[in-house]
């Protein structure tokens, strides 16, 4: 079926790759969060009340990150739990951003972080299970 | 950012500290089962979107009349405690996809990588990934019912391994086992800062 497209044939196109797909209608075009820095393991985490009626533009996608997002949920599970790709996730979560309606939590940095104490936790926490 | 991340704290709520770590290996050589029997839920999908020739997303030309192609990831989750939170990513089997992967390892804690002693050269492009960028991990070898099995340290030449890697035999669907090559990834991680964590 992809060998019948003449005139498409992309690099990444064979058996080994997802089906083809058009990732970015939900973003209408748009391939770039207006905000950098939705880590996969980012805490998104929706504003308290927040007024969805204010925003009529936003998408039921937008609608469901907020809710999702209620008690902080990372970037890639509400990936998953949207069933849309990671960066169409980003691009509506900027939506959300500059608009006030989730906060986001950078994780911590491996140069800076963790520190030893979170380690000692992650083992303690390991041995444990 | 900051200001975002103020708002956050303000609103009271306890955000935990999320940490990735890789799964990596060959193809076959056991990353979702081992991200199965680790992970606290079913292994949950997600997607990642190729872009053409490279990752140029700055450029939106075109864009719109682009059909595209998405690699899935897998990736499981366990929770240490109230704040802190282990997430287990699987890498894709085949090397060209990497590029996707360099998001991940930047800021991961570190990695796993398993190796099966029947396809030992397929984990090399895994562990010259994380070499080059100085990712900590540590080689589970992943002993498969009727593999052949060698000395740790046979396995340790055959890779070419720096003496501080540390190679553990582990069993992929074993959750247990599984926890024991995480728990010798951290303490590596511990040792690589010169705060060893005291054992157990």
């Amino acid at each position: 079926m992809r060998s019948d497209l003449p005139g498409h044939r992309h690099e990444w196109l064979d058996d080994d790759a997802g089906p083809v797909v058009r990732p970015y209608t939900l973003t209408g075009g748009r391939v770039r969060s207006c905000a950098d820095g939705f880590d996969l393991v980012a805490y998104v985490l929706a504003s308290p009340n927040p007024d969805l009626g204010a925003y009529p533009e936003l998408h039921p996608e937008h609608r469901l990150l907020v809710e999702l997002a209620g008690q902080g949920t990372p970037v890639v599970e509400l990936a998953a739990d949207l069933d849309l790709a990671v960066g169409v996730v980003r691009v509506l979560l900027g939506d959300l951003l500059t608009r006030g309606l989730v906060a986001v939590q950078q994780p911590p940095r491996a140069t800076y972080l963790p520190d030893n104490d979170i380690l000692k936790a992650v083992v303690d926490g390991l041995r444990a299970l | 950012m900051d200001s975002v991340r103020y708002d956050a704290e303000r609103q009271g709520s306890r955000i935990p500290i999320a940490l990735k770590i890789l799964i990596a290996g060959g193809f076959g050589a056991g990353k979702t089962t081992l991200v199965s029997a680790l992970s606290e839920v079913r292994p949950l999908q997600t997607e990642e979107i190729l872009t053409g020739a490279g990752a140029d997303t700055d450029d939106l030309s075109g864009v719109e009349g682009k059909s595209t192609t998405t690699v899935a990831m897998d990736f499981g989750r366990i929770t240490i405690n109230d704040d802190l939170q282990l997430y287990l990513f699987g890498t894709p089997g085949q090397d060209r996809f990497w590029f996707l992967w360099d998001e991940l390892a930047f800021g991961a804690l570190g990695a796993v990588v398993l190796a099966d002693t029947r396809r030992l050269a397929d984990c090399f492009p895994s562990i010259d990934y994380f070499e080059q960028r100085g990712v900590p991990f540590v080689v589970g070898v992943n002993c498969f019912d009727g593999s052949q099995r060698f000395s740790l340290e046979a396995v340790r030449r055959a890779l070419d391994l720096d003496p501080d890697v540390p190679m553990v035999l582990c069993d992929a669907r074993d959750r247990q086992s599984g926890k024991a090559v995480l728990i010798s990834l951290v303490e590596h991680v511990a040792r690589q800062r010169g705060e060893p964590v005291p054992a157990a």
